[in-house]
């Protein structure tokens, strides 16, 4: 054979082995991290831990409504209706037990708070205490609650955002709420997706951001016009407006959110605060649809500037729905969560993890969300870090789907034909070709990626016992049941609340915090605790918003692994006192009061 | 897009003395595309990162002087591999960094393998992208979004775009398939009850902005004749529809695929009947 037809042969067989190549590794790639070989029976003996669905036998029974909005989006409702499962967990009646409360969406459906009963089950008294019935027509339905002690009076109170009328709800000594959102001085009506507590100022009086998502000026059950979708798929602009409410004391709050420079009109979805720069003030970090996410510095109390683009995590416009924060490497630092979309072959955003490269003042961050195998995670919703098996490691769980319809048609090519349009087509829900009885990223896999400390996560959900594929939103991190064991619950758009009994291998180390400020704001939102043991630290906080349309438990909850030596605990508190409790016994639950 | 550079389809005039210094044809489709490319991420961020487009555009250059050195014996211009390499890098979108070097290497290697009367019948990066869209869709999708949601940067990209394809000789084919996208958007929206603007909405995409100037217009395997590559032009356009249809989420680019190799082939056969064989084309 001659030397031209030799080398010719070669690069044909190159080329084939390119496309062989191709198509194993285009399989194999998504697969990466996920266990499936097991059965649940060995996942406790393997990973730790099973979780177990007991929502029916623990007295839970809700099912998300979505709203019906005005007719001239009839077509797309679905997609439009897409949100409002919202579950934040609280302990409402301060009697150390960890409630729930949920949203519901339908026009005159009613939320519901499940009181704890302390033995594994739970009481629904949300109409009792006054915080049921807040969807009626009028007032807009709600997205999601957020719980913190706003007035110091040692009871958690709560906010609600809506794409309508927001409401504040004073908690009056756990027996009842009273509706204060007049006195409080909130907008009349704000179309909002996400919203935390924060001491932005260090004052000792919890403030809060209300963060907009459609524009203030719409009415969604009351169009004028059908120009009211996002201008662009990544880069709009025309969203809601931001509101930063300080407490001025005596249960008034006043919008500071143009004094501060806190002018993003973007579509935000999420929102969480935590002091990321080591400054002591809380920066806000929050997760856009149809753009970049924003990075918002806070300068003393004073002044917020967008730093995104420079940390980094704010370069590439996605469809942002979820900000969580976890010292992941136990490194005493935060890394943070987004979650995005992932669509076979359509659209493959992937998600982010957000892990410091340059920690201080000049911080950025580099995305490890695919070398940590946490990238893929479909059309990704709600995700909350917490150990779930005790082993000293932040595990992560992400819910996500997006509209499960029929199984046999997808939306999807309508979505992307144009999803991909100039601005004047996009922004016009009349030119989006009809939903009909077709899915959107339906009947999602949700995911439980388990850490394995050394760089790793791998995604155990199937093996441990979540199955379901309803389509998540909110998920939420708490010990139900004060056993040092992390359970979890999960709201769904037009699904079930569920909750998922966490099934703990005994052997594992543990220890918990619950802070009460005294010169900070009671809540301790803001509150910093480093734990040291075996020659590693992690570092969580107290959170007055995580996730999607969620708010974790405010007791902070550490794995310690097999026979933990706790060297030290150190609080920051958000006043800037530190804390420091020489080897503390693990194990328990510790009450810690600031500067005892 | 093209991977070959485009050249004036009649040989050029001698420069005469004292006129202005002319850019090399073959560097037009590349300073072109690296200016779009350039511009789109500076003001709206487009590429999901700059280091997996460098790595698509590094692959794609050194496979070709590797496979021009080794199959024709001498080193080859590498402006049609460096636009290769760009275009996988705006065009392929995905969280891994596999799939970009893989695409190159794909469209690299098939200008080589794929070749009918020593003539590549494939436009080498519509064959990377859709290989890598019909192999790998669990890891690979395309880019689906705007250059900002201002209508000026799609203007100045389409006018830009225009002028140079018409000093190129090749505007017709733009045209045609421009032309011929928005009838058939209208045959369509009729078909599916859609808004005619949705039907419309990809071609105001970028995607499509980089399809329609740089991969249909491919000198190297498009057919020869004004009338012959407007009229594959249009069956591209008409194949794609049919595709839209059936709802698949990447038309133009497969209706490019089966259409254009077709074409060429149908003129190597022509060919073959009426004259003898064009001397071996380099890749």
């Amino acid at each position: 054979m001659k030397r031209g037809a030799l080398t010719q042969a070669g690069v044909t067989l190159f080329f084939a082995g390119l496309l062989a190549t191709t198509a194993v590794l285009g399989r194999a790639t998504p697969e990466r991290g996920r266990e499936s070989s097991a059965d649940t029976g060995e996942a406790k003996a393997r990973y730790g831990f099973r979780l177990e669905e007991v929502s029916r036998k623990a007295g839970i029974d809700f099912v998300h409504e979505a709203p019906t909005l005005h007719g001239s989006l009839s077509h797309i409702m679905p997609q439009i209706a897409s949100m409002g499962a919202g579950v934040s967990v609280a302990d409402f009646d301060g009697d150390g037990w960890s409630d729930l409360y949920v949203t519901n969406s339908r026009e005159g459906s009613k939320n519901r708070l499940y009181r704890n009963r302390q033995d594994g089950s739970f009481e629904e008294v949300a109409e009792r205490v006054g915080l049921a019935d807040l969807n009626q027509t009028g007032t807009g339905v709600c997205m999601g609650g957020i719980w913190g002690d706003y007035d110091n009076d040692g009871y958690e109170d709560l906010l609600l955002y809506k794409w309508g009328r927001p409401e504040l709800f004073h908690n009056d000594g756990g027996k009842k709420f009273t509706r204060v959102s007049e006195t409080a001085g909130l907008p009349a009506w704000c179309n909002a997706n996400s919203a935390v507590w924060l001491d932005y100022d260090r004052d000792g009086r919890l403030d809060f951001l209300l963060a907009g998502y459609y524009p203030d000026s719409l009415n969604l059950w009351d169009l004028k016009s059908t120009r009211m979708m996002p201008e662009s798929f990544e880069y709009a602009k025309n969203g809601g407006r931001k509101y930063l409410f300080r407490n001025e004391g005596g249960g008034r709050f006043r919008d500071v959110a143009a004094e501060v420079g806190l002018d993003s009109s973007r579509w935000a979805l999420a929102v969480s605060a935590a002091d990321l720069r080591g400054t002591g003030y809380p920066d806000i970090v929050i997760a856009n649809d149809y753009g970049v996410s924003e990075f918002w510095a806070n300068d003393g109390g004073k002044r917020f500037r967008e730093i995104g683009a420079q940390t980094g995590i704010g370069k590439s416009p996605k469809s942002g729905m979820n900000v969580a924060f976890g010292d992941i490497m136990n490194q005493g630092q935060f890394s943070i969560y987004i979650t995005n979309i992932s669509e076979t072959g359509v659209l493959i955003q992937g998600n982010n993890l957000w892990v410091p490269s340059t920690p201080g003042p000049d911080l950025q961050y580099q995305n490890m969300a695919e070398a940590m195998k946490v990238e893929l995670g479909g059309w990704s919703f709600g995700a909350q870090f917490g150990d779930l098996n005790n082993d000293g490691f932040q595990d992560l769980f992400l819910t996500n789907g997006y509209v499960s319809a029929s199984r046999d048609k997808s939306y999807w090519y309508d979505f992307s034909k144009i999803a991909g349009g100039n601005t004047a087509i996009i922004g016009d829900a009349k030119n989006w070709p009809p939903m009909e009885d077709m899915s959107l990223s339906g009947y999602q896999q949700k995911r439980v990626w388990l850490n394995d400390g050394g760089g790793e996560f791998k995604d155990v959900a199937q093996m441990v016992g979540v199955r379901e594929t309803y389509d998540g939103r909110a998920v939420v991190m708490a010990d139900f049941q004060n056993r040092g064991a992390l359970d979890v619950a999960i709201a769904h758009q037009r699904g079930p609340l569920l909750l998922y009994r966490n099934d703990l291998q005994p052997g594992q180390g543990w220890i918990g915090f619950e802070l009460e400020g005294t010169r900070s704001n009671r809540s301790a939102i803001g509150a910093q605790v480093r734990v040291f043991w075996n020659g590693q630290q992690q570092v969580q906080q107290v959170s007055g918003a995580s996730g999607f349309c969620a708010q974790n438990q405010r007791r902070l909850h550490f794995g310690l692994g097999k026979d933990p030596k706790i060297e030290k605990v150190v609080v920051r508190w958000p006043s800037g006192q530190e804390q420091t409790l020489p080897a503390p016994e693990s194990g328990k639950l510790h009450r810690i009061k600031e500067g005892a | 897009m093209s991977t070959e550079p485009l050249t004036v389809a009649a040989p050029a005039a001698a420069p005469e003395l004292g006129s202005k210094p002319k850019i090399d044809p073959r560097y037009v489709a590349p300073l072109f595309i690296s200016c779009v490319l350039i511009a789109a991420n500076f003001t709206a961020g487009v590429l999901e990162s700059p280091w997996k487009t460098a790595l698509a555009i590094v692959t794609s250059i050194v496979l070709e002087a590797i496979l021009g050195r080794l199959v024709f014996g001498k080193w080859p211009n590498l402006a049609s591999a460096y636009v290769s390499g760009i275009s996988v890098g705006i065009l392929v979108r995905s969280p891994f960094w596999w799939p970009y070097a893989m695409c190159s290497a794909l469209s690299i290697t098939s200008k080589y393998v794929l070749r009918v009367k020593e003539r590549h019948i494939w436009n080498p990066s519509n064959f990377g992208i859709a290989a890598m869209l019909f192999l790998a869709p669990q890891t690979v999708a395309s880019l689906s979004i705007q250059f900002g949601n201002s209508v000026w940067p799609m203007v100045v990209i389409w006018t830009l775009g225009a002028i140079i394809i018409s000093r190129l000789k090749r505007f017709h084919i733009c045209a045609t398939y421009v032309l011929s996208f928005l009838a058939l958007a209208a045959v369509r929206s009729a078909l599916t009850g859609h808004s005619y603007w949705a039907e419309v909405a990809p071609i105001t995409g970028p995607m499509y902005q980089l399809f329609t100037f740089f991969m249909i217009t491919d000198p190297k395997t498009t057919v020869r004749g004004k009338k012959a590559q407007m009229l594959v032009a249009f069956l591209v356009a008409v194949v794609e529809a049919i595709l839209r249809l059936t709802q698949n989420v990447h038309a133009p680019y497969y209706a490019l695929f089966l259409v254009g190799p077709a074409a060429n082939l149908i003129e190597v056969w022509w060919t073959g009947r009426t004259k003898p064989s064009p001397a071996p084309a380099t890749a």
